[in-house]
């Protein structure tokens, strides 16, 4: 036994457990998040953020790339123009609008977020489903293989993994960043799979004669979904401020010319605190504040689910 | 109710209490210090100098790293040096020194009375003992490790490593006690120039063998190194070494008698601060009183605090190299000109690059022997661009364009932006870019310089001594893959200007060479771009070198 | 007791291996790899390859690889590039201040927590509990070395506390144990104990920040839940005064989980670690790992991945044992 392991699944566990509960638990959650003010801050913030990162390139005023007031940038002074008409936010060292890359930011750093935490569920849905379908040794492996995963701390092994890549880049990161999601999400579906071994509607269907692998994709991976969505929210919001953190090691891309908001705060944090500070302060804020949401939504998204909240 | 509430006030209390001690203690550390501050003297005092970097290790010859060298120049000598502040050749621990008129013999005339810091006397048998040492060096993984030597003197008595010439140095004469005489196989435009490298420290024989200075051992992926490179470094310096504390990340030197010259400050510690904010912070608060190259962004904010920004005359230079050999329209000349006319160099050194940086015209930097300012010139203007373009026929030119990542450069402190500045002027002249990058350590150099990949790319020069031929002569001495162009004329131009008589006749002969580059235009020269360093209000004496040549013995504190 | 030691260390064995084996082969299949880096600037391809030639580099991996573990077997990790000493050295020397940090944020984290979060239970819904929810939230979404470049440029002069390092340069510390405090206690040097306290300050905030934000959200809920226990109620129906009741029930069932969450917020503690003595250069194995990052430091790497590795998987089994100690329900296995 293993108590710090055991303490980083027991919320994982608790979330599988609620799989299964159809549709009369989800319509449940949805009633009591809708009267919880903290899931609705959450949602907006959520939803906005999304809306944003669509349409962000329509929103810029102006063309992120477009290098307009380069001749007034002069770093070689320490001169970086502010705010100005035209440009509410100022420009950025290169003499691109601020505030445009800001806008169009959130699209490359929800894109980043969300892939990151696709293949974290992908891969830790094959993981998890095997396991807990096929029981027996396949489930000890790669639970083993899991548990070892696992038991890193979060950051250490994204910095490890992104670490033993030789060319940083957008894609080191986003995969550095979903191998610490992947035991996450193969747990909880296998804790998913197990919890719905003995409900009605599989014994129903194997009792029918349904093949194995029919009732698992069929009826019992729908059913996960539930949990699935509420780590997957609480996932999108660690894997931004993970992605950042690499940036900032000198692990993630290296081409500034891309607008998102880890590698703008990680080269402004560096090299313009003191010059320009806005620079760095916005795109903080702006993790800051989606990252806020994202994990409001998804733990008020779990506290419905709890079935202690049930009363 | 009641206990609960008293504990919640007592502890409110005790912490108000802790916060009032600390705040009058920080007052009376606070006054402790300035009280040392102000007693200090002019001569006398510790200095402390923020390093960018940790160094290797203290036996210079198996060293080619720049925040090592820092160190070392402070408690070695070479035979000359460059004068402070210049690229001039000098004397240091040689007064005089004379070349044969076949340029391979060289008479030095030492200066007499000069102590190692382990008291043993410094003459010609030491400075005959250290050539020999590095001739006769054995082992590959000693010799792999001899950069400088290896690029300077080309081979050794016996070849291990990776070089593989015939060995320029031939023997060391110690006529008397000062005069030492090196005798070369070969006569070289490096010299006499090579000799201030600080790779050709003179350290003391007595503790060279004492230590076991030669010992250098592999280990896993690295190299062990010897006593001598890590505890008991001793040379002529007006320093000598006092500690190496890994843990503190902090080297300490301290005033040595008996060398070339007294040191006015009684020590010196360098200090180790990877990351560059923390140096600004630190000098801020009077933690450490310098650091080397500061972010341009920051001059005007150090100005203001009182620091002094010393900028260093440029020795570096910043190109657009082109490859002829894998693109057929960059054949043309007056492509390679439409480029140059094509890149708004001045606007790049004015707003990405430091103060003091300048547009290149030329592939050596202003300090060098050679530097010709009459080269045709090539001021931006995009339309003359265009015609060019037209008029070779290559108006939808598209090229790749290589550039590094995970790397600065002192002539290249940010190669992502560098790229994003001249790939955006080649695309409004009508370029199409296709950007190809490649990690510095990870294929970048082999791609550029062996395999010849890219039709543009990006790379520079730092000189590490003045000798027009360790720019030109490196660039464009022969047919490179680099480059892939042929022009004997030109390669037979710089042998002879490398072979030239020291003195007028060599830098006349750079001065021909330099021009005749710019007719050809192999490649574009872009910007010297100029490092800084900066002391703070209380440090007086230290002289900015184009060769981060900067020596302490001069400064003082206060 | 033994047994349970020499059958978790015999069960970490095969991970470890493993472990070795990825980071091994990984980090020798990179290209220019750890000739490259040694070279730097003056390097050219006929130097790597001659390099590597000496090194061995150029062998079949799974030589390189069996004549590594022969090294590692005797405790020899290699040499940094970076510093070209020995790296196990290097962790020795350095690991003492990561500890030091990690148990200051530890002490702000706990000490400011578990009040904070025992008094947004105990007045639910008020302002405290409100502001604390807000806090909790926000403090986990802050990138730590976003924060931590904040306070050392906007706090580090007003407060006048130091911006950066352990101790104040030349400040001539007697160094014992390498724990800085302690050894200032130790040789009675009081201005050292307090320098290095005065430096640990803005580094132990920054730490702080995520595990202080965890585990007053952890005791609030906890508390929350043991308020709302049945035994709760019959202590109440029995007529206990209120104080009594939260002192010894409510507060020490509470505190149960909360303890778990601390170490677990240890392991959290060394990920932040590397950000924050990244950004102040508090010299610890955070600042070794972070350097070793940037300068392409092979060996470091690799050394620090493996060592991580084996001291987590040692840290593990040693909360395992006090654990079984503290809760004999938990002996039983």
């Amino acid at each position: 036994m293993n108590t710090l392991l055991n303490k980083k699944k027991e919320p994982i566990d608790k979330l599988a457990a609620t799989a299964g509960g159809g549709r009369s638990l989800a319509a449940e959650a949805i009633r009591r998040m809708a009267r919880s003010p903290v899931a609705i801050i959450g949602a907006v913030i959520t939803a906005l953020f999304v809306l944003l990162a669509i349409f962000a390139p329509l929103l810029a005023p102006k063309d992120p790339f477009d290098r307009a007031l380069q001749d007034q940038v002069q770093l070689g002074r320490g001169i970086i123009p502010g705010s100005m008409p035209g440009y509410p936010l100022g420009v950025d060292d290169f003499g691109r609008d601020f505030l445009s890359r800001l806008l169009v930011g959130a699209q490359q750093t929800l894109l980043v977020g969300v892939v990151a935490t696709l293949i974290g569920v992908s891969v830790g849905m094959i993981i998890g489903v095997l396991a807990g379908a096929f029981g027996g040794w396949v489930d000890t492996v790669l639970m083993r293989f899991v548990d070892v995963l696992l038991s890193v701390p979060s950051l250490l092994l994204a910095i490890s993994v992104a670490a033993l890549f030789a060319k940083p880049n957008q894609w080191t990161v986003i995969i550095a960043v979903s191998i610490v999601s992947v035991p996450i999400f193969a747990r909880l579906l296998r804790g998913a799979m197990l919890a719905q071994r003995d409900a009605d509607h599989v014994l129903a269907a194997t009792s029918l004669g349904v093949k194995r692998h029919t009732v698992v994709l069929r009826h019992m991976l729908p059913n996960s979904l539930g949990p699935v969505i509420v780590q997957a929210t609480l996932t999108l919001a660690t894997s931004i401020i993970e992605a950042a953190a690499l940036s900032f090691l000198g692990l993630g891309d290296p081409d500034p010319s891309r607008a998102e908001w880890g590698l703008m705060l990680g080269k402004a944090a560096r090299q313009f605190l003191d010059i320009r500070p806005e620079l760095a302060y916005y795109p903080a804020i702006a993790i800051i504040i989606v990252a806020l949401g994202f994990t409001l939504l998804g733990e008020s998204m779990r506290e419905a689910l709890d079935p202690k909240n049930r009363r | 109710m009641l206990q609960l509430r008293v504990a919640r006030t007592r502890r409110i209390a005790l912490i108000g209490l802790a916060g009032a001690l600390a705040v009058s203690m920080s007052a009376c550390a606070e006054s402790k210090r300035d009280d040392n501050a102000a007693g200090g003297e002019k001569t006398g005092g510790t200095m402390v100098f923020g390093a960018t970097g940790n160094p290797k290790m203290f036996d210079p010859i198996f060293n080619d790293e720049g925040e090592t060298f820092r160190i070392t120049r402070q408690i070695y000598d070479t035979l000359l040096q460059n004068k402070p502040g210049t690229a001039d050749v000098v004397g240091s621990l040689a007064e005089k020194w004379e070349p044969s008129n076949d340029g391979k013999t060289w008479t030095f005339t030492l200066k007499k009375g000069v102590k190692f810091s382990d008291d043993t006397a410094f003459d010609a048998k030491a400075v005959c003992f250290n050539f020999d040492r590095w001739f006769n060096m054995k082992g590959a993984a000693a010799q792999s490790q001899m950069i400088y030597y290896g690029d300077v003197f080309e081979g050794f008595a016996k070849n291990e490593g990776d070089a593989t010439g015939d060995p320029v140095y031939k023997s060391c004469e110690a006529k008397d006690d000062s005069t030492a005489v090196i005798n070369l196989n070969k006569a070289k435009g490096a010299f006499p120039a090579a000799f201030t490298l600080p790779s050709f420290s003179i350290s003391s024989p007595t503790a060279l063998q004492k230590y076991n200075a030669d010992t250098v051992t592999q280990s896993g992926d690295s190299f062990s190194y010897s006593d001598y490179a890590n505890k008991y470094p001793t040379g002529t310096g007006p320093f000598k070494f006092e500690s190496w504390d890994q843990a503190k990340g902090e080297v300490s030197i301290v005033k040595s008698t008996g060398g070339t010259d007294t040191a006015k400050l009684d020590k010196l510690i360098f200090k180790v601060i990877p990351d560059e904010n923390a140096r600004k912070q630190a000098l801020k608060s009077g933690d450490i009183d310098g650091y080397d190259y500061p972010s341009p962004a920051d001059y005007a904010l150090l100005r203001n605090d009182g620091a002094q920004v010393l900028i260093r005359p440029s020795f570096n230079i910043l190109y657009l190299g082109i490859n002829q050999a894998n693109n057929p329209a960059l054949k043309d000349v007056r492509v390679r000109q439409a480029l140059a006319y094509g890149i708004n160099r001045e606007q790049f050194v004015k707003s990405k690059l430091a103060e003091g940086s300048e547009v290149a015209t030329e592939f050596v930097p202003k300090a060098i022997a050679g530097y010709n300012d009459q080269v045709p010139q090539f001021p931006y203007d995009p339309e003359k661009a265009k015609q060019l373009l037209a008029a070779a026929g290559a108006s939808n030119l598209t090229l790749n364009f290589y550039y590094p990542t995970e790397v600065t450069r002192p002539y290249m402190p940010n190669p992502a932006d560098t790229f994003t500045a001249i790939s955006e002027d080649l695309k409004k002249i009508g370029i199409k870019v296709e950007a190809i990058a490649k990690p510095w350590n990870g294929g970048y150099k082999d791609d550029v310089q062996k395999a010849g990949k890219q039709d543009v790319h990006l790379l520079g020069w730092t000189g590490d001594y003045n000798d027009a031929g360790n720019f030109v002569g490196t660039f464009f001495g022969r047919s490179k893959p680099e480059f892939g162009f042929d022009n004997p004329a030109l390669f037979s131009a710089i042998s002879a200007a490398d072979a030239a008589a020291v003195g007028d006749a060599h830098t006349k002969a750079y001065e021909e060479v330099n021009k005749q580059i710019m007719d050809y235009m192999p490649a574009v020269p872009i910007a010297y771009p100029t490092p800084a360093l900066v002391v703070g209000s209380k440090i007086k004496g230290v002289v900015a070198s184009p060769l981060t040549d900067e020596r302490f013995n001069t400064v003082t504190k206060g | 007791m033994l047994r349970f030691i020499v059958r978790r260390l015999l069960q970490a064995i095969p991970t470890l291996l493993i472990l070795s084996i990825l980071v091994f082969a990984w980090l020798r299949a990179l290209p220019g790899g750890p000739a490259g880096a040694m070279l730097g600037d003056k390097a050219t391809p006929e130097k790597i390859a001659n390099l590597n030639h000496i090194l061995g580099l150029d062998q079949p991996i799974y030589l390189q690889y069996i004549k590594f573990l022969g090294r590692v077997l005797t405790g020899d990790f290699g040499n940094s590039l970076v510093s070209t000493q020995p790296v196990v050295q290097e962790v020795l020397d350095f690991l003492p201040a990561t500890i030091e940090l990690s148990f200051a944020a530890l002490f702000i984290a706990v000490g400011l927590g578990i009040p904070l979060g025992y008094l947004a239970a105990r007045f639910r819904g008020g302002i405290i509990d409100n502001l604390t929810i807000v806090v909790t939230l926000v403090g986990v979404a802050v990138p730590v070395f976003f924060l931590g470049y904040l306070l050392q440029n906007n706090l580090a002069e007003p407060l006048g506390l130091p911006s950066q390092g352990r101790l104040t340069t030349g400040l001539d510390a007697t160094d014992i144990t390498g724990f800085a405090i302690l050894d200032g206690i130790l040789t009675q040097e009081w201005d050292a104990v307090w320098d290095a306290i005065r430096h640990l300050i803005l580094p132990a905030i920054t730490l702080a920040t995520i595990p202080l934000a965890v585990i007053t959200r952890i005791t609030r809920a906890s508390v929350l839940d043991v308020m709302n226990e049945d035994f709760i109620r019959t202590a109440q129906s029995k007529g206990l005064a209120e104080q009594t009741i939260r002192g010894r029930h409510v507060l020490r069932n509470a505190l149960l989980p909360v303890a778990t969450t601390i170490g677990l917020q240890t392991g959290l503690l060394l990920g932040g670690a590397v950000l924050t003595e990244r950004v102040f250069t508090f010299r610890g194995l955070g600042f070794l790992l972070a350097e070793g990052i940037e300068r392409k430091d092979y060996p470091r790497r690799q050394a620090l991945i493996l060592l991580g590795a084996l001291v987590y998987v040692l840290v593990n089994m040693l909360v395992d044992v006090s654990y079984g100690l503290i809760d004999p329900r938990v002996r039983v296995r």
